[in-house]
């Protein structure tokens, strides 16, 4: 192998490890609403997107679109998870008043209302934001790139690499040792119980859903200042979080990570060695382990 | 002799008639743009019909029934484009045989799963379809998607055609009655089949897939078959749309498209046989109202699928049968 | 000769031994009642014999075929019918299609998709007849969710019943059900039974009921067979008489004597 060749290969790596860190983000906030309260949210990618566009239009209002110094830099990276926190609201706002009062009624029923949810958010964003493309750019310009080899690598993207980990562990930490994460873990394996415990599951549930909101507004946040935020993201981006659950298994943790970095080390090498059926192949994967292992590789029976 | 349960029959066809004349009637009174809407709707019923099939009648919730509407459309388009066959019998004859083999493969891989699982099952494999669809554009065209000459087309075996100056508006009113009679059909032979042992199986693995089981049905093979006839009604509904459109796309394969058949039948309602019909047709003209009255017609239809979940979750079928026994028992 | 028989059936959940061992025989036209303390393994061996849970070992042998590794469906065509201790019927199908949809699966009649299911007469009238066995004639049209608790025990006897099958196996069928109704429901199931020459092993609590209608009584404990006999046989053995005692209170021998 030449060292240009090389290069390529590792740059090729990082940036199945970015795509995995946003992945996980997604994908972790979806397997978790679904864990604690058995809900699969079709809106969950358009949340995601949502997260991407706050971001990118609170970095943009305030520091405007050009590179500046690093005192600029700090500002807007301290910005940028706004978006995530948005997200947040929304899920708390949305858990109580359209959620809640269909949880005695079929589960089809939920999931038909997060698909009215998908559709209304889709427009709200192109409502707010315009049919443009909104990016916070200026962030990935000012911190510049580094060196591989021959070749350079954004230091933006080593950062959501960083994110990433820091959150996978951070959400490990939340849910194995704190006493909500105890809380958590009762209410999803038994809802009744917990409830006759003495434990809020209201309040849980809320709890459950805006920390899962967080999750896919902090992807969008992420990922906005190396991708530009447009329409149809979200819509995208769901089904592939889909398949990372569905491959790690529904409501694992765990799971979201692996799945995560199989989806995107697949991904990227479909892209160079089989591009037409990169998409088949991955949800021919997710088929293949529903049909196998339906609790996924990390699931719970 | 006991009375029998179940629909009187001679009622039922007088109003199945009356309903049917109201539809043939209608284009003389509604004119040209209104009767190529009720056109899309009429194949959007069938498409509807065939889902509730799985939904209403068997209680699995397929989020992938695009799968099968874009395989009877594309198999349209591929006969037209590849083979120069232009017989539109002919092209019902292969879209149905195409669907049957997709829906038989996919079908039989669902089924082994229900609930959450089946819908993912199913949406994933829909997805399948949908990026080979988007990705072997030397094949389907990609995004651009595939025409349909409709003025190639012809009816009856090649006894109408639409060639020549005033072809569009030839084609809309005989297309409309070549729909309405092929919907026809579907209605009666989707009321058989809920209305057979078969059907009555297939409620009963709905309500109780144990106790099924345990009366002798074979419940994931009737699962199975369920499928492939709820696919073989999509296809057909995407077979009759592709002509009228024109053109095909990967749009129609997208899981947000199953997402809409879904809609459909939710907002007409599914736990009745007409349902489906009158919320596709209502989905229709809901939908084109809303993409020409406002670019955030997203936005409208979603507000009207919360609201419906909300208030109204039997649907507009499900909702004025309520009200009219109401009415009836005062 | 037996018509049914089990040979070393086994199948434990964990440590529990919820089937240990069991060596059963049932007689051809016998009503046989399974009786025991709760847990003794009763629901558990009529799960494993109707196919509801896998046999982890032994065998089960149904008129002179090895039915061990048959599916669900494969033991109803050949004559295992049952019902259920918490009632397992269609809901939202009428009375009436309840039991009509198990005549047509038992004539092979499921598959036709072809034809209208209420306009073949002769399921018509044998469904009416099976309905007016059961005291439910007069609620056919309803939905079997709106029936009362009795009625719905009924019905899921009736749906067992018009399998027509060789072999019946009732469990609790008077479970949940108000002390008036139990005799009534008990003595239709008795009179259909035995009018048809049915086999019937029943799951029972009510040692009342059990020492009424039973040729046979057999006693499980702990996954195991304990003593089987005739009612007089069980009424005097004392062994069985600490078992029962223990877990069904001090009345369940006396009021018959």
């Amino acid at each position: 192998m030449n060292g240009e060749k090389m290069d390529t290969s590792i740059i090729q790596v990082l940036n199945s490890i970015f795509y995995a860190a946003v992945l996980f983000l997604i994908a972790a906030g979806l397997s978790l609403i679904y864990g604690v309260m058995r809900i699969v949210n079709l809106a969950h990618g358009t949340l995601y997107a949502l997260g991407a566009y706050v971001s990118a239009w609170a970095v943009g209002s305030v520091f405007g679109a050009t590179a500046g110094g690093n005192w600029v830099l700090a500002g807007q990276l301290l910005l940028l998870p706004i978006g995530a926190f948005a997200i947040a609201a929304v899920g708390a706002v949305i858990e109580p008043t359209l959620l809640r009062p269909l949880y005695r009624r079929p589960e089809e029923y939920v999931l038909l209302i997060t698909f009215g949810l998908l559709m209304i958010l889709e427009d709200v964003m192109k409502l707010l934001f315009g049919g443009t493309p909104l990016s916070a750019g200026s962030i990935l310009d000012s911190m510049g790139s580094m060196r591989i080899g021959e070749l350079l690598y954004p230091t933006y993207n080593l950062l959501v690499i960083g994110v990433g980990i820091a959150s996978a562990i951070g959400l490990w930490a939340f849910v194995y040792r704190t006493r909500f994460g105890v809380i958590l873990r009762a209410t999803s394996q038994d809802r009744r119980m917990a409830s006759a415990l003495g434990l809020n599951v209201g309040r849980v549930y809320v709890q459950a859903f805006a920390i899962g909101c967080f999750m896919a507004g902090l992807g969008g946040a992420v990922v906005v200042p190396a991708q530009a935020a447009v329409l149809g993201m979200g819509v995208d981006a769901l089904i592939l979080a889909f398949v990372v659950i569905v491959i790690g298994g529904l409501g694992s943790l765990e799971g979201a990570l692996v799945g995560a970095l199989i989806v995107s080390f697949v991904r990227t090498a479909g892209i160079q060695f089989f591009p037409e059926i990169e998409l088949a192949v991955l949800y021919l994967i997710a088929a293949a382990v529903l049909l196998i292992r339906p609790t996924g590789l990390f699931g719970r029976v | 002799m006991p009375a029998t349960t179940g629909p009187s029959l001679p009622r039922l066809l007088v109003v199945a008639a009356l309903a049917a004349a109201v539809l043939a009637l209608l284009p003389m009174g509604i004119g040209l743009y209104q009767t190529e809407l009720l056109i899309y709707g009429l194949t959007f019923a069938i498409a509807a019909l065939g889902f509730n099939l799985l939904l209403g009648y068997t209680g699995l919730l397929s989020f992938g029934h695009s799968a099968y509407f874009g395989m009877g459309a594309y198999t349209v388009a591929f006969i037209m484009r590849d083979l120069h066959i232009y017989s539109m019998e002919l092209c019902i004859l292969g879209g149905l045989v195409a669907s049957f083999l997709l829906s038989a493969l996919f079908g039989y891989v669902c089924v082994r799963h229900t609930r959450i699982f089946f819908s993912i099952l199913a949406l994933a494999l829909s997805q399948v379809l949908w990026s080979l669809a988007f990705k072997f554009f030397w094949v389907t065209g990609g995004t651009d998607g595939i025409r349909v000459p409709r003025n190639q087309l012809t009816l009856l075996a090649g006894f109408l055609d639409f060639k020549g100056a005033g072809a569009y508006q030839k084609f809309v009113y005989t297309y409309y009655y070549y729909v309405l009679v092929l919907f026809l059909i579907a209605v009666a032979v989707m009321w058989v089949i809920v209305h057979s042992p078969f059907g009555k199986a297939l409620q009963a693995i709905r309500d109780n897939e144990t106790r099924a089981g345990f009366i002798g049905v074979p419940v994931r093979r009737y699962r199975w078959m369920a499928f492939v006839i709820s696919g073989m009604f999509t296809g057909l509904a995407g077979i009759l749309w592709a002509p009228l459109n024109g053109l095909t796309t990967p749009d129609i394969l997208y899981w947000p498209f199953s997402g809409e058949i879904v809609f459909m039948t939710v907002l007409g309602g599914f736990r009745t046989f007409t349902g489906p019909i009158v919320g596709a047709i209502a989905f229709n003209y809901l939908k084109v109202y809303a993409v020409a009255s406002s670019q955030y017609w997203q936005l409208v239809l979603g507000l009207v699928l919360v609201v419906m979940v909300m208030v109204l979750p039997t649907g507009i079928v499900g909702t004025i049968a309520h009200l009219l026994g109401k009415l009836r028992r005062r | 000769m037996a018509i049914l028989q089990t040979i070393d059936l086994k199948r434990y959940f964990g440590e529990t031994r919820a089937v240990d061992n069991v060596n059963l025989s049932i007689e051809q036209g016998e009503f046989v009642s399974l009786v025991g303390p709760n847990g003794a393994g009763k629901t558990s061996l009529i799960n494993v014999i109707s196919a509801l849970l896998p046999a982890e070992s032994g065998r089960i042998i149904f008129r002179g075929e090895d039915i061990t590794r048959t599916s669900t469906t494969e033991r109803v065509r050949a004559g295992i019918a049952r019902s259920f201790q918490l009632v397992n019927v269609f809901d939202n199908l009428t009375t009436f299609d309840n039991v009509a949809l198990a005549i047509f699966s038992r004539q092979g009649k499921t598959a036709n998709l072809g034809s209208l299911a209420h306009l073949d007469e002769d399921v018509n009238r044998e469904a009416d007849g099976i309905l007016d066995q059961f005291g439910l004639g007069a609620k056919r049209d309803g939905n079997a969710r709106d029936l009362a608790q009795g009625e719905r025990k009924l019905l899921d006897v009736a749906l067992a019943y018009a399998l027509k099958p060789k072999l019946l196996f009732l469990d609790e069928p008077t479970s949940g059900v108000s002390t008036r109704d139990k005799g009534q429901i008990m003595d239709t199931i008795a009179s259909v039974v035995r009018g048809e020459g049915i086999t019937a092993v029943i799951v029972e609590h009510d040692m009342d009921v059990v020492f009424t209608y039973s040729d046979r009584i057999v006693v499980m404990a702990q996954g195991a067979i304990l003593a089987q006999g005739t009612p007089d046989e069980i009424r005097r053995n004392e062994q069985v008489a600490m078992v029962l005692l223990g877990s069904s209170g001090p009345d369940a021998f006396t009021r018959k004597d």
